[in-house]
């Protein structure tokens, strides 16, 4: 077993997956790149490398370049899913969801339901989420509550290369449409990940972080935010609970509720923005069925109900940081009816 | 006599630091050999330190609930007569030695594979000498001999051996029968240049360690079988299967506290190493097969008492007394020496380390 | 005319089916019976015929909200469609679809579509599977001519030129999108023109002659099924309701439709045809009509007969598994 990239462990998965099932093929933007140049195939991988070289080994009939036309990406990936292939289209940045939403929201998604029972959609749609690049609103969001509010779709979110592999190999072995978000920011994080192919099981969450007096549920790059935050409390004499729910939809409700029982305090930490969020879903969750072991408010730390700023300092203060996060715990801890 | 530190222990290969839980001896009590000192979590497993020799805990320098990394100075012992002046000098005076260079190599080096015949073998070597072989049991991994391969490592070449369907092991277990596993192991051993060793044997890798015995008496210096399967019908058909099916936290955990005598020693470490284990493709199907082999109709199909009574050389059996997997009382068909390790469960090794190191190391020494 | 008197019999049954499940349709749909919204096919018969009796069941179709015709074109089960357009137990989807999404895909029906343009996204995808598995599979998207203008379209049209895949965009120019005519919507007036534009072979056909259809169809399937790329298919053709059942139709000229009805009928023209040149007799014929108001009378007293859909099939088939 080595240390590996999220990104050399979504590579592996992959090219594991390609190798193991033909009818696994991978669409997108620049997936290989360089077609119609002088410069030849595979001159991207991936606008952050994470196909790379799948062309060489698989050639241009499973690693298929697109123009940039995501809805007819997107259809294609769903009609293909519904036809027999097992496809993992990639939505380069997930902001791109609104020139393409309909496919993802109207069709895919609802074709199991529409159709009786007879569709089986084993798609897979990988797409960047994400601040902290300056890359201004239209590149820089984190959409999943969007897309963990609609039915039929399941959303994955995973914050390290462990996770990430496993549950990409799951996505694409799943019979249902699965958006998995990447957090652009995180594709060189490392961590110990096996060679060897292996599954990371959905609406299980990941208990980062044991500890009795407040849960801290966060996703992608906030939970190492909210590692480095319980780090510093815990030498404050605050002893976090840290849990990544890793996949919104399926959500394991069970880990946050029993980990609130216990703690009777939650902070939910979220990169998105906070209306109708993943934030807000989980507070309600808890609101609903745990209301009464809580000992102080549910808080929330997200970012503004703004756009994604583009100049860094803007930017640093729209996304939620460590210090944020250890003070809205260090107020739930505090809190005095 | 001396000042002497009590130090945090490394318990494993990714040990880093610990957790003083809990101290179980007060300030300034008298201790024996073996009696239990304090409680330390680790980020795998929660377990106690052990006395090496008697006793006074003089002070106690590390705080309940404090996270120390290893080597710290966790508390004094020294004769009752010395002054406090020189306890206070001797605690200022306390460096956290830095680990050697051997230590460090080793740690990078990390397990290594084998090949037998195209497929791999997982193990981890540390130290050397007389050679010491360890395997585990069903659905364990060389984690299982993280108390154990400490111990033995300063006079031997201790090699923790992963069986075919277990841990980074291949998942190709053929028929996953006692003669497959046994077969897998002596082609490791000769791959290893490992002529004659120690074998130790837990549960199902008793069995094994005992068929490997009997092909080559001459390879087997002694053989140490810990709870081990083949001498009865009876095994616990909840813990196989549900360790089988087991694919979330909650059941994992469940399946794993039956094979404690204090659940609490079953850490989230513990349950995430095995469900990340069981995640690899084929781990489920290869451990359905060796159960299928082994187990059928939740009984022992396999019986080791006829080769184990034939054995010539030294053979000893140590079984936890609260055992809820393999009953204690097979212990009385192999006709050995039996050690019965008091308040522990189906894994002594573990739950009481300090104590069943000592019967290996001496039996081995003998 | 190359087809046999068995394929000439099921191309008219296929027909007289579309035609007669309409009529019933909008019969039902008055007195009540049918929840929700309908989009009548007939008229357009010809059309979803001469297309479909090219193709297989391993072939893929994707409809639009105007679908029953493609459904029983490419072999759907009629009682069961009329049980799912009633809402009812043992339809197609359970019930769960209804007339906007009826779709089998037993029978390579990627479903009827609640969204103009959906469908041809998805049937480059199922060229996709064709091309990439090797089974000269083709597959077939049926759009209008309120489609052709969807961007959705545009880029299904380019990919299936650019991957080079076995797909053909069939463009029903009924004249109307919605109650807007086609006239003022579509910009070029053009639209086998504008799908040649994307650089594929592209003609346009008269609707009301099942044979021309066919013909051109004949002409594209062969070619994508050779691995010759993508092809448009523009049909001329027209509507005999409105949008929807109960669309007053404000904006029809006064006897349109009957005019419709009397000039540009393809099952009158396809009889015509056959009878004329001796292929079919006037009996094989209404032989078939007796037999298709049967099975009309069939589905509808099942319809009428079946429970509603068990409750807790409210919450099945969200997920495969979740």
């Amino acid at each position: 077993m080595a240390q590996k990239t999220i990104r050399q462990a979504l590579h592996e998965a992959l090219a594991q997956e390609m190798r193991r099932d033909p009818r696994v093929v991978v669409i997108g933007e620049d997936v290989a790149g360089g077609a119609g140049t002088g410069g030849g195939r595979d001159a991207a991988g991936g606008v952050l490398g994470v196909t790379k070289g799948l062309i060489t080994e698989f050639g241009e009939d499973r690693v298929i370049d697109t123009p940039i036309t995501e809805s007819a990406i997107m259809g294609m990936a769903a009609g293909s899913a519904v036809s027999g292939l097992r496809p993992v289209a990639e939505l380069m940045f997930s902001d791109f969801l609104g020139v393409c939403f309909d496919q993802i929201y109207n069709q895919a998604a609802k074709f199991r339901y529409m159709f009786g029972g007879k569709a089986r959609t084993p798609l897979v749609i990988r797409t960047m989420i994400g601040a902290g690049r300056s890359a201004a609103a239209q590149h820089s969001q984190s959409p999943y509550g969007i897309f963990t509010s609609v039915p039929g779709l399941k959303v994955v979110i995973p914050s390290n290369a462990y996770d990430a592999k496993g549950l990409l190999i799951q996505a694409i072995r799943d019979d249902d449409p699965v958006i998995f978000c990447e957090h652009k920011l995180m594709y060189d994080l490392k961590t110990e990940v096996p060679d060897e192919a292996y599954t990371v099981p959905f609406g299980e969450a990941n208990i980062v972080r044991d500890g009795d007096d407040v849960t801290i549920v966060a996703f992608a790059r906030m939970v190492h935010y909210a590692a480095a935050a319980a780090e510093t409390l815990a030498r404050e004499g605050i002893d976090c609970e840290l849990i990544d729910p890793r996949t919104t939809s399926p959500l394991d409700a069970d880990t946050i509720l029993d980990s609130v029982a216990r703690t009777g305090r939650l902070v939910v930490v979220d990169e998105a923005t906070p209306r109708c969020s993943m934030a807000a879903d989980i507070a309600a969750l808890v609101a609903e069925h745990a209301f009464g072991v809580l000992k102080a408010p549910i808080r929330r730390v997200t970012a503004p109900h703004t756009p994604v700023p583009f100049a860094p300092g803007l930017e640093k203060l729209y996304i939620p940081d460590s210090d944020r996060i250890a003070a809205v715990v260090r107020e739930a801890q505090g809190y005095a009816r | 006599m001396s000042i002497t530190p009590i130090t945090m222990p490394k318990w494993g290969l990714t040990m880093t630091e610990g957790k003083v839980v809990q101290w179980l001896k007060p300030q300034g009590g008298a201790f024996a050999k073996g009696e239990e000192l304090l409680e330390i979590e680790t980020s795998k497993i929660t377990n106690v330190l052990e006395a090496e020799e008697d006793g006074t805990l003089t002070r106690i320098v590390a705080p309940e609930d404090t996270t120390l990394p290893i080597g710290a100075l966790l508390a004094v012992v020294a004769p009752e007569t010395t002054p406090a002046a020189e306890v206070d000098a001797f605690i200022a005076g306390f460096v956290v030695p830095e680990p050697s260079e051997e230590t460090m190599a080793e740690a990078e080096a990390g397990p290594r594979t084998v090949d037998i015949g195209g497929r791999s073998l997982r193990y981890l070597e540390r130290g050397a000498g007389v050679p010491v072989v360890m395997l585990h049991g069903f659905g364990a991994d060389l984690n299982t001999w993280m108390f154990t391969q400490p111990a033995l490592a300063d006079r031997h070449r201790t090699i923790a051996l992963e069986l075919p369907g277990h841990g980074g092991s291949t998942k190709d277990v053929g028929a996953g029968t006692l003669d497959a596993l046994a077969d897998a192991v002596e082609a490791a051993l000769a791959t290893l240049d490992i002529d004659r060793a120690h074998l130790i044997g837990h549960s199902m890798g008793g069995a094994v360690a005992a068929a490997v015995a009997a092909r080559r008496p001459d390879r087997a210096a002694t053989l140490t079988l810990i709870a081990p399967a083949g001498l009865g019908p009876e095994i616990n058909a909840t813990f196989i299967d549900g360790f089988v099916r087991a694919t979330r936290r909650k059941d994992a955990e469940a399946v794993l506290r039956l094979l404690v005598r204090d659940p609490a020693l079953v850490s989230r470490t513990m349950v995430e190493d095995m469900l990340r284990n069981k995640r690899i493709d084929g781990a489920t199907a290869a451990l359905e097969t060796i159960a299928h082999a082994w187990f059928p109709g939740g009984h022992q199909a396999v019986d080791i008492t006829a080769s184990v009574a034939g054995l010539a050389m030294a053979v000893q059996l140590i079984w936890g007394a609260d055992d809820r997997i393999v009953p204690e009382t097979h212990a009385l068909a192999a006709r050995v020496p039996v050690h019965v390790v008091e308040h522990a469960g189906h894994l002594p090794h573990m739950e009481k380390a300090g104590a069943v190191n000592d019967l290996i190391r001496r039996f081995i020494a003998a | 005319m190359q087809l046999n008197r068995e394929a000439l019999l099921k191309a008219y049954r296929d027909m007289v089916t579309i035609r007669r499940f309409e009529e019933r349709v909008q019969d039902e749909f008055s007195k009540g019976n049918i929840p929700g919204f309908v989009h009548l096919y007939a008229g357009q018969e010809a059309s979803a015929v001469g297309v479909c009796s090219h193709l297989g069941p391993d072939d893929h179709i994707a409809s639009t909200h105007r679908g029953h015709g493609h459904s029983i074109a490419k072999g759907c089960d009629v009682v069961g469609m009329m049980l799912e357009l009633f809402g009812r137990k043992g339809g197609l989807c359970g019930g769960k679809g209804g007339s906007m999404h009826i779709a089998d895909l037993d029978h390579g029906m990627l479903g009827a579509n609640g969204i103009v343009g959906g469908g041809p996204p998805l049937v480059i995808g199922a060229a996709l599977t064709a091309k990439t598995l090797r089974n000269s599979n083709v597959a077939v998207s049926f759009t209008g001519d309120g489609g052709s203008n969807q961007g959705t379209t545009f880029e299904a049209m380019n990919m299936a030129v650019v991957l080079k895949l076995p797909a053909i965009f069939v463009f029903e120019n009924n004249g109307y999108g919605e109650y807007t005519g086609a006239e003022y919507a579509v910009g070029s007036r053009d639209i086998a023109g504008r799908a040649a534009g994307f650089g594929m072979p592209a003609v346009r056909v008269d609707g009301d002659d099942f044979f021309a259809v066919h013909d051109a169809m004949r002409e594209a399937t062969e070619r994508a099924r050779a691995g010759g790329g993508p092809s448009a298919i523009e049909v001329s053709t027209c509507r005999f309701y409105g949008h929807h059942s109960g669309d007053a139709q404000l904006y029809r000229v006064k006897d349109e439709v009957r005019k419709l009805r009397e000039e540009h009928d393809c099952l009158k023209n396809f009889r015509r045809r056959v009878t004329d040149a001796r292929l079919l007799e006037a009996g094989d014929l209404d032989a078939v009509d007796a037999e298709v108001a049967a099975l009309i009378d069939q589905a509808v007293a099942a319809a009428l007969a079946a429970p509603p859909p068990e409750p807790e099939t409210l919450m099945t088939d969200v997920y495969v598994s979740y």
